[in-house]
């Protein structure tokens, strides 16, 4: 039992990451229509901004506070990223689908080899505050508490996301864009700055992630970012594009899929588990959970 | 007269090409900089041989994504299949050359069939993402190590026994450049044959517009499913000679990267054009193999650091390269002077378009563009 | 309706290009202020076509001339922060959205005339919170319709605004569109000559993606033979 805990707990931990990254992907691909290859990238740069704003930081104050601190370093420059690819790549390429996906591509990959270029493949160990490698007994099993931290900042941006939809009007933007971003533009609305402000939201939540998986993984290393952007997409996919709470939906379940099968079964099973269920969605709803491809 | 002079020149074009290629091993020419010996020594003729090797494997790809419009994110699994097959069953299963070409070739067969009827069911983005998937699976597969069989991180060192005396050996060199050159030139001329035959025609037809090949009573599945399969054959035959040139299997053909590649090759070339992807995938290779010796030269390690550590990253300059590629020259080497991105890429909105008939506001206006 | 001197809409050599085809070939007409014109021709002439160039929706080629400035360069919108009001031919309401949500979407700046909307269309009133993709056909039209009227557009371009609706709804459209002429300027397509003729001043007749006839509307549907030559269609149906 108290394994099935611990199971379920890391699971939905492991979910909350990438519906961190595939909250951004959906955002991003339901508005724009731009298939971001470069957010798993935007995760490393973040994730490795923050670990060089914790080595900068060293001495000062607590180790929670230069987390803190150092997190906060690490979302700036996620978004920062984030905001300058749109901006000097994406929108020269307004409505060339296939070259923005493309230049995604080119970026994501320049980025992954500067970061490894400059601080080389090794993973690099992550300041953690002692708190979150303590662990807490919930039901019998010993969950570390980084797992709650994790699982509360997905929960905090998937309701700071509903609420950005239901009550501002760049969310309503967004969610009509999301349906025709054409006629958006025929009330006279400029979608572009809503383009800007998803691109940055989507920076923001892949280096949250990045971040949260120093700390569950106990460091970073260049090539976290492609490892997890994969699983994303799937969760994507499998939630429907466009479709924050499918999104949500699917982490969860591809989240909890992999811990059990890669436990009860074997190591690795896991994840070819979730490549298979991916295929069976596919299959019999092309839609995705959501069920229309492009919806919210 | 002009279209009997083009047919010469289609015929002769080719031929002097890859004559010419074929006599390479025999100069004994000294090219500094951009080789570190003579173009009939070992090393030069390796790095020309993956060159040519990449060259067929971006042709295979091509006639996927440039041909047929398929944005297959998985391409490099059916590659790696003819790798590790290869290695494994030489090395670990102890078979001889013959038993395992035949059954590299019944799986290469088998392989694609399954998946890409499976993959096919669905279109455009969601059909990238299962390919992504599977090509995923086989990562993980490679990783995992079953058996011991795939040698997880360092991969399988290949037994040369069961191989002809004339492929073993640094000296013959030049005999693994002529296989290489010849698996070229046959996905070459397998690739030149395909599209122009009338299957083919309905693939590029199918790129452009699948709708109207549907109601044309041509049943687009059945044609990306001969597209997929012969695509990703081409590919695991490329992997067997991949495994005899470099003597084994390594982790990366079958990582995400690596289809990335060819996906850069391609584009770098020109889609869906006759000399594009192998053209772009020489290229490529060329780059990826002595960019690090670029990077240990003495005028790049003379630099500030903050430009010697990103130019010693080959995929960093790659990466770069194709961002620059995509704003100035979308339609590729090859298509240079011509309306390059109208034939190359144009075709390929369909692939990644959102939404399919999403109202006609938002498909208009973007085929105005 | 009077029709002032002054020219609100100039077009002028307009050549738009769809998918390899030419599909408006030099067009040029112009659209008088405080008058209500009706685009004519036969399926497939051009005629959405037009709208959607001079909306910037299609790239063009030639003038568009709107209140002295050329927009034929203009991003879309641009265009429509310049004082234009479009209802498309399906009318494109964000089904996801509630009725609300789609009239907030299209407030411009402050002066939203809410009253004038509801005046008009009482139901979108009751149904306010509901998602416009439950709305049946007729509701929707009337959504696009308000949602076009909700600010001070100087023009009014309608694509088929009685497209599949049924008779009652009909003239319950043209009722909304009558009140928006007394406003605004309108430039309108429509295949129900009955509309045409409550409500248009002046028509322009597409054949081929060209103006093949302009002027005023009442001579042009008196005349059964044009009619026939450029729209196809029997005395009886022009009635």
């Amino acid at each position: 039992m108290s394994t099935w805990v611990l199971l379920t707990i890391t699971g939905l931990g492991l979910g909350a990451m990438y519906f961190l990254i595939a909250s951004g992907l959906s955002l991003i691909y339901g508005l724009m229509g731009v298939l971001n290859f470069a957010h798993g990238a935007f995760l490393t740069v973040g994730a490795y901004a923050s670990w060089w704003a914790q080595g900068k930081l060293d001495g000062i104050g607590s180790i929670p506070l230069r987390f803190l601190l150092a997190a906060l370093v690490g979302l700036a420059v996620g978004a920062l990223i984030a905001v300058l690819t749109e901006l000097v790549l994406i929108r020269p390429l307004y409505q060339r689908h296939i070259e923005q996906v493309l230049v995604t591509v080119g970026l994501g990959l320049a980025l992954t080899a500067l970061v490894a270029g400059i601080w080389t493949q090794t993973q690099q160990v992550y300041l953690t505050p002692t708190w979150l490698t303590e662990t807490t007994s919930v039901f019998g099993a010993q969950i570390p508490n980084d797992r709650f931290v994790e699982i509360g900042a997905a929960v905090a941006v998937l309701l700071g996301l509903l609420a950005f939809f239901r009550y501002t009007r760049y969310g309503l933007i967004v969610r009509a864009g999301v349906e025709n971003r054409a006629m958006v533009m025929a009330l006279g609305i400029d979608v572009r700055k809503a383009f800007t402000l998803v691109f940055a939201m989507g920076g923001v939540a892949a280096a949250l992630a990045g971040i949260l998986s120093g700390v569950y993984f106990g460091g970073i290393d260049p090539a976290r970012g492609t490892h997890l952007l994969i699983y994303a997409f799937i969760v994507v996919v499998i939630g429907g594009l466009g479709s924050i709470l499918g999104s949500a939906a699917a982490a969860v379940i591809v989240g909890l899929m992999q811990q059990y099968a890669n436990y009860y079964a074997s190591s690795g099973i896991g994840d070819i588990a979730v490549i298979l269920l991916l295929a069976v969605v596919l299959l019999v709803r092309p839609g995705g959970l959501s069920g229309r491809e492009v919806a919210h | 007269m002009r279209a009997w002079s083009g047919r010469i020149l289609s015929v002769a074009v080719p031929l002097a090409v890859f004559g010419f290629l074929a006599l390479v091993p025999t100069f004994s020419v000294d090219i500094p900089r951009l080789f570190d010996g003579p173009l009939d020594t070992p090393g030069t003729l390796q790095i020309l041989a993956l060159c040519l090797l990449f060259g067929g494997v971006a042709m295979s790809y091509d006639l996927l994504f440039g041909y047929t419009g398929l944005l297959s994110f998985g391409h490099a699994l059916y590659f790696a299949i003819g790798v590790y097959l290869t290695a494994i069953g030489l090395t670990k299963w102890e078979w001889s050359l013959p038993k395992t070409l035949l059954v590299v070739a019944a799986v290469g067969l088998v392989a694609p069939l399954v998946l890409g009827a499976v993959s096919l069911r669905v279109g455009g983005i969601a059909f990238a993402m299962v390919t992504l998937a599977f090509a995923q699976a086989g990562t993980v597969l490679v990783a995992k190590n079953p058996d011991g069989l795939t040698g997880a991180e360092e991969g399988v060192f290949l037994n040369v026994d069961p191989l002809p005396e004339f492929f073993i050996g640094v000296f013959n060199m030049k005999n693994l450049y002529w296989l290489t050159l010849g698996y070229a030139i046959v996905v070459f001329v397998v690739v030149r044959w395909a599209v122009a035959s009338s299957p083919g025609r309905v693939w590029q037809a199918v790129r452009e517009n699948e709708l109207r090949v549907e109601v044309l009573g041509l049943r687009p599945f059945s044609h990306k499913l001969m597209a997929f399969v012969l695509a990703s054959f081409l590919a695991t035959a490329g992997g067997v000679v991949y495994a005899i040139l470099i003597g084994g299997a390594t982790p990366e053909v079958a990582s995400a990267n690596f289809t990335l590649s060819l996906l850069i090759m391609v584009v770098l070339g020109g889609a869906g054009m006759r000399w594009g992807a192998l053209l772009g995938g020489i290229l490529y290779t060329y780059l990826d193999q002595r960019l690090p010796a670029l990077a240990s030269s003495e005028q790049v390690q003379d630099l500030p650091r903050v430009f010697r550590t990103p130019l010693s990253e080959p995929l960093f300059v790659l990466g770069v390269l194709f961002i620059l590629l995509v704003f100035f020259l979308p339609g590729g080497i090859a298509g240079i002077g011509r309306r390059g991105r109208r034939r190359g890429l144009r075709a390929l909105e369909e692939a990644v378009k959102p939404g399919g008939a999403r109202g006609g506001v938002v498909d208009e206006a973007e085929a105005g563009a | 309706m009077s029709a002032s001197e002054k020219t609100l809409l100039r077009v002028e050599d307009l050549d738009v290009f769809l998918g390899g085809s030419h599909v408006l070939q030099g067009m040029s007409f112009d659209v008088p202020e405080g008058s209500v014109t009706a685009l004519l021709g036969r399926n497939g002439v051009g005629k959405t076509t037009t709208i959607r160039a001079i909306m910037g929706l299609s790239a063009r080629r030639g003038r568009v001339v709107f209140a002295e400035s050329d927009i034929a360069r203009e991003r879309t919108d641009r265009i429509v922060r310049r004082g234009v009001g479009y209802v498309p031919e399906d009318r494109e309401v964000f089904g996801s959205l509630t009725v609300d949500e789609n009239f907030r979407l299209a407030e411009r700046n402050g002066s939203a005339r809410y009253d004038l909307v509801y005046s008009l269309f009482p139901e979108l009133r009751e149904r306010g919170g509901q998602r416009a993709g439950t709305l049946s056909g007729g509701q929707q039209q009337m959504l696009a319709i308000g949602r076009a009227l909700l600010n001070e557009n100087r023009l009014l371009l309608i694509d088929e605004p009685t497209k599949g609706l049924a008779p009652l709804l009909v003239t319950e459209v043209a009722k909304a569109l009558e009140k928006a002429a007394e406003i605004t300027t309108v430039l309108f397509v429509e295949q129900n000559l009955g509309v045409v003729r409550r409500l248009a001043d002046q028509v322009v007749v597409l054949d081929q993606g060209r103006v093949v006839h302009a002027g005023s509307a009442k001579a042009f549907l008196d005349d059964p033979e044009a009619v026939r030559r450029y729209l196809g269609v029997s005395k009886a149906e022009a009635a």
